[in-house]
């Protein structure tokens, strides 16, 4: 039997020592922290994950949902998803990541989901959670079974040929709008990544998704001060009305002065290997009239370097649908 | 015999609550998986990771050494295991015919090829992934596309449908596809097997506890009087649960052969491998017709996969042959062999996926011939069930179709695609007929009438969630005048006189005669021992003077004032419990020649809502009308048509098992891939019942429900996208992908 050890970790610091023995952060790590364990868990019941150490970390003093001085938004990494997206400050300031917490999973999942964790949630390629299917993820160099097999669900953009699966994080899309910063703390002090160095896209590494080393504790995250006037959407494209994981969504975040795009942050779900930042779909828009042929000429930008697989080409023209249609909500909000 | 009237409010025909509620929401209402036994052990099969080819070699020797670990059997170890022979009917069915670890060859992925038995669970699912297989492997054929094996077997035939096909201006000639569907049920499937050194107490997800004692019995070799089936209460099955599956007997004989309980629950996984599925279908529909709409012919020549050991044919030409009238007609039907686990019967099996078919052909036809596809069908309701030259006992599939109309607001519909518009939305309108069969089995059962007032039914039929519970209580409540909560009803298990599985919509049809006659001659035993009793008021008089009512034993010509308790007549006789048991033939398989045509019908209109921007489809409404007979207790009934219709959904835009092209493995088995309804899916549903009994079938004129909801709800949701989009999805789920290239 997978047995494995569970200890609660007393404080930070003694978590961090704890992983630390760990040989990876990522893919095949030994030692596994457990938030709301929503992922932990499923994977650990699949042998997709098989740490030889569990680390509770849920009672950490990390759950916290607090202004700082300098107008930033610092979320603890334990905040639960429930309490983020009905946060006031959240909702009433950076309402784009309360629609995307919203819009994932269901409620029971989002009562015990944190922000680290879902920072972290894996792919949901069906060949990485299936211990009898190759996949590099999982087992790198075995191969991967989805570039020929069942891939209309899978990314698009970032793709390598070793790896085309999706980060499916409906909140990760909303972060990297916001230009959010990750903090992670380790046994020599603490480091402050931006979420779009955070996450690497797969190359020939697919078993690496971010920059986590062993002992690596995610403590908060931070959002830049707010700026009023700023608009928002996240619009989320998918086959049933709840509970699925997107096949495209969109977030945005827009500045607009006489009706012209000022400042402009545009990030994909759904069809990247990382949640997608779109500096192509920036470009597009900052300083143009906030007009339906210019959404569209951002959404086209967008997807320029989409490589599509042999069932999800759709996914192409269905994330510029997302996109134009996001930025028409955005911009048709007071 | 006395007469027996009854003036109580009928509780048949009302609205009533589940009887069996408070125990479900309370959590004390046992499910398979719910039994627990000292001593009791695990068990996890071994799967096949190929689809086809040979084992090799089975190494169990580390797993047999871990941890809590008492057994790991194989191909050669576990014992006898028989094949069950086939019977006649429904006797001793089965879908996958061979025993489990019979050879070593692999016909399909997750076939089972061993199973370890430890003390608990999780140790025994470690040392299953500890069991060694190597296999040589062959490529295996889990393709969609059928092309037929060999020549299709005629299924019905009349007049020249070809030349007339042939020689027709106006005809229709397209085929239609539904992918492999997975019941799903949220409850997996279980056995808890117990064998006490003879015989064997087996706890089953059954909808069929006397078959399944019947195959088990055969497979295990021991007579049936030593198996005992127990299914008291089912997460429900769709059909998945019908008829046993291999896992039964892998924890009957591991019971047998450590002579400890053991308990089996089949992962989710395993639900997409191991216990059937509704198969694939192809399916060609021809049609013609005469400038006025009139058909003057119809073809339907379809195609099923089913197993490489076992031919399950899915009856797709069901409803073909009758729902319209036409001179000329042929349903051919067709198997394809795949490496995939045998199908089963799955909601409305055959009608199902034929209707979605042939309403679908109705629709695109109407269309060529500018007309409303409401008109197309009324014009062509026939006078007769000219597939067997019968008259229908019962048939209002007209009058569906016009209520339907009527309530859905069709006369506003008008016809070109993406034409009408609401709230910045394209609608879509669509329709479709429905059609399922009206049968019975033949059934047995028991009343009690007790000396503390109360009474006890009883069959060895299930309660698959459905409301078969309160149906009994409710029979004999109208028979004795007992109120429900004085009546308690006992179900799913062997030790109970015979009753029908629970599938084929007959379960109400079959019970209520066999139901009526035990409470009947309970009744009379009342009579009898208040006419024989010394004690008795009554005694002396002969029991045709005598009336039974509201639980009352009356003198008939004193009325009502004369009566007495039905329970005090039995203490005053020292009876403890007077007892009436009931017995009915069944029509489904009979050789009997058939007067009637007997068939539930209705009519589905669908609602579509579609938002090109965003490529976004949902369906906004459904009208249902359905024709089943009398409703015995309206609550549940409304409840198995709209959970039809929001299955109906899931069958229209997702649901479909996808199996990896290479491995052959169903590769979405799990309820995050394998797409079903949620709420949020679900449309307003407006469902309406005609009510009229079909006296034909029992004396209530009651027909059945579960099933006939689901028929024709995809066509109707697909004839509506065609409607707004333009798109006619032929080839089930309609995928965002099929309608952004057009739209
Ligand atoms: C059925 C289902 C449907 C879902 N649907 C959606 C959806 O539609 N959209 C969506 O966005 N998500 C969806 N999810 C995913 C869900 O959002 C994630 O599972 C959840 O956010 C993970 O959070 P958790 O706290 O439970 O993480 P855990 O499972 O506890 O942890 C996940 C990973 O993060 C690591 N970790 C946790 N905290 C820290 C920390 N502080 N520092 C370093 N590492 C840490 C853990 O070691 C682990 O590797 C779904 C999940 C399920 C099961
Ligand atoms: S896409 Fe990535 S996760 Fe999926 S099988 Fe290939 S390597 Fe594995």
């Amino acid at each position: 039997m997978d047995t494995f050890a569970f200890i609660k970790a007393r404080d930070v610091s003694h978590a961090i020592q704890a992983a630390s023995q760990s040989n990876t952060a990522q893919q095949g790590a030994e030692v596994r922290f457990v938030a709301g364990g929503t992922t932990l868990i499923d994977l650990m019941k699949l042998s997709v994950e098989r740490p030889s150490q569990v680390i509770d970390i849920n009672h950490l003093p990390l759950d916290n949902v607090e202004k700082l001085p300098d107008g930033r938004l610092k979320i603890g990494a334990l905040v639960r998803n429930f309490d983020l997206a009905h946060h006031e400050i959240v909702q009433n300031e950076y309402s784009v990541l309360s629609q995307a917490l919203l819009a994932g999973a269901s409620a029971q999942l989002r009562n015990m989901a944190t922000t680290a964790g879902n920072l972290l949630q894996r792919t949901r390629c069906v060949y990485f959670r299936n211990t009898a299917m190759a996949c590099n993820k999982r087992e790198p160099g075995s191969g991967c079974s989805a570039i020929e097999g069942d891939n209309r669900t899978l990314a698009i953009l970032g793709t390598s040929s070793n790896c085309i699966a999706t980060n499916p994080s409906d909140m990760n899309v909303a972060l990297t709008a916001l230009e959010a910063t990750i903090h992670v703390q380790d046994k020599n002090g603490q480091r402050d990544i931006p979420i779009d160095d955070f996450f690497v896209v797969p190359g020939s590494t697919p078993q690496r998704e971010n920059v986590l080393e062993p002992g690596d504790l995610i403590t908060h995250v931070t959002l830049p001060p707010s700026r009023h006037g700023t608009k928002y959407a996240y619009l989320k494209l998918r086959d049933r009305a709840s509970y699925e994981f997107a096949l495209a969504s969109a977030a945005v975040v827009a500045d607009v002065v006489d009706n012209k795009f000022n400042r402009v942050r545009i990030a994909l779900g759904g069809v990247g290997t990382k949640p997608w930042r779109s500096r192509e779909a920036e470009q597009a828009l900052e300083g143009r009239t906030v007009d339906q042929s210019v959404f569209r000429e951002a959404a086209v930008a967008a997807l320029s370097e989409a490589r599509p697989q042999s069932e999800n080409g759709f996914k192409i023209e269905l994330a510029q649908r997302c996109l134009a249609h996001a930025l028409t909500l955005a911009t048709e909000t007071a | 015999m006395a007469t027996i009237r009854n003036t109580v409010p009928a509780t048949v025909g009302g609205s009533l609550p589940r009887i069996d509620g408070p125990l479900k929401v309370s959590g004390a209402a046992m499910y398979t998986s719910d039994h627990h036994f000292p001593g009791m052990l695990y068990a996890v099969p071994v799967c096949s990771t190929i689809a086809k080819g040979r084992i090799a070699s089975l190494d169990s020797s580390v797993a047999v050494e871990m941890p809590g670990i008492q057994a790991v059997y194989h191909q050669g170890n576990i014992g006898p295991l028989f094949r069950s022979a086939p019977a006649s009917g429904l006797s001793a069915y089965l879908d996958e015919r061979r025993p489990p670890l019979e050879d070593d060859v692999i016909r399909y992925y997750g076939q089972y090829v061993a199973v370890v038995i430890a003390q608990t669970f999780e140790q025994a699912v470690a040392a299953a992934s500890a069991v060694k297989v190597v296999y040589t492997e062959e490529k295996p054929d889990a393709r969609t596309h059928l092309d037929p094996d060999g020549k299709p077997s005629v299924d019905s035939s009349r007049g020249t449908p070809d030349e007339v096909f042939a020689s027709a201006s106006i005809k229709h000639d397209e085929t239609y596809g539904t992918p492999v569907e997975t019941h799903n049920p949220i409850e997996l499937h279980a056995s808890v097997a117990v064998w006490d050194g003879q015989s064997f107490t087996l706890y089953e997800t059954s909808q069929g506890v006397v078959n399944h004692r019947e195959v088990l019995a055969q497979m295990l070799g021991v007579p049936q009087e030593n198996v005992r089936v127990i299914s008291r209460f089912l997460g429900s099955g769709f059909g998945g649960k019908l008829f046993p599956w291999p896992h039964s007997a892998l924890a009957a004989a591991a019971s047998r052969n450590l002579n400890r309980p053991v308990k089996l629950v089949v992962s989710r996984q395993m639900m997409f491998q191991n216990v059937g599925h509704r198969p694939r279908t192809q399916q060609r529909v021809r049609l013609s017709a005469t400038a006025e709409g009139r058909l003057t012919s119809l073809q339907h020549d379809y195609l099923n996969h089913t197993s490489i050991l076992d031919d399950y044919k899915e009856n797709c030409g069901e409803a073909t042959t009758y729902l319209y009238g036409t001179p000329n007609l042929r349903v051919t039907s067709g198997l394809v062999r795949r490496n995939i686990g045998t199908p089963t019967s799955m909601r409305g099996p055959g009608a199902v996926p034929g209707l979605f078919a042939t309403e679908s052909a109705m629709d695109e036809l109407a269309i060529k011939l500018k007309m409303d596809p409401v008109e197309l069908r009324l014009l062509n309701e026939p006078e007769k069930d000219e597939g067997n030259d019968l008259p229908f006992s019962s048939r209002h599939l007209s009058e569906c179709l016009t209520i339907g109309a009527r309530k859905f607001g069709w006369s506003q519909r008008t016809p070109e695609v993406g034409s009408m518009k609401k709230d910045g939305l394209t609608l879509g309108w669509g329709m479709a007929s429905c059609s399922w069969i009206a049968e019975r089995v033949s059934t047995e059962a028991t009343v009690d009438l007790r000396n503390d007032g109360t009474a006890r039914v009883s069959c060895a039929t299930q309660d698959i969630g459905t409301g078969t519970y309160t149906i009994l209580a409710q029979i004999v409540s109208e028979k004795t005048g007992l109120p429900l909560d004085k009546i308690e009803v006992v179900l799913g298990d062997t030790a109970l006189p015979p009753g029908p599985i629970s599938g084929g919509s007959w379960a109400t049809a079959s019970v209520i005669p066999a139901v009526s006659q035990a409470a009947q001659n309970a009744m009379q035993v009342v009579l009898t021992a208040a006419t024989k009793g010394k004690n008795s008021p009554f005694s002396g008089q002969e029991t045709d003077a005598l009336n039974f009512e509201n639980g009352q034993v009356y003198l008939k010509e004193k009325g009502g004032e004369t009566g007495v308790a039905f329970h005090d007549i039995l203490k005053q006789s020292n009876i403890n419990a007077a007892s009436g048991s009931g017995k009915s033939e069944g029509t489904f398989g009979s050789t009997a020649p058939r007067k009637y045509s007997t068939h539930s019908f209705g009519a589905q209109f669908a609602e579509v809502t579609w938002q090109p921007e965003i490529a976004r489809l949902r369906v906004n409404r459904v009208v249902t009308v359905i024709d089943a007979g009398r409703i015995m207790n309206s609550r549940p009934a409304r409840n198995q048509i709209e959970g039809s219709v929001v299955m109906g959904v899931g069958m229209a835009l997702f649901e479909k098992t996808t199996y990896d092209p290479r491995q052959g493995a169903p590769i979405n088995s799990n309820l995050a891939d394998y797409i079903v309804a949620t709420h949020a899916d679900s449309p307003e549903i407006d469902v309406t019942f005609l009510d009229y009994p079909d006296l034909v079938l029992n004396e209530f004129g009651a027909r059945g429900i579960g099933e006939i909801g689901h028929a024709g709800i995809a066509s109707a949701i697909t004839s509506a996208v065609y409607h707004a989009t333009g798109v006619r999805v032929r080839e089930l789920p309609v995928h965002i992908e099929d309608l952004l290239a057009h739209t």
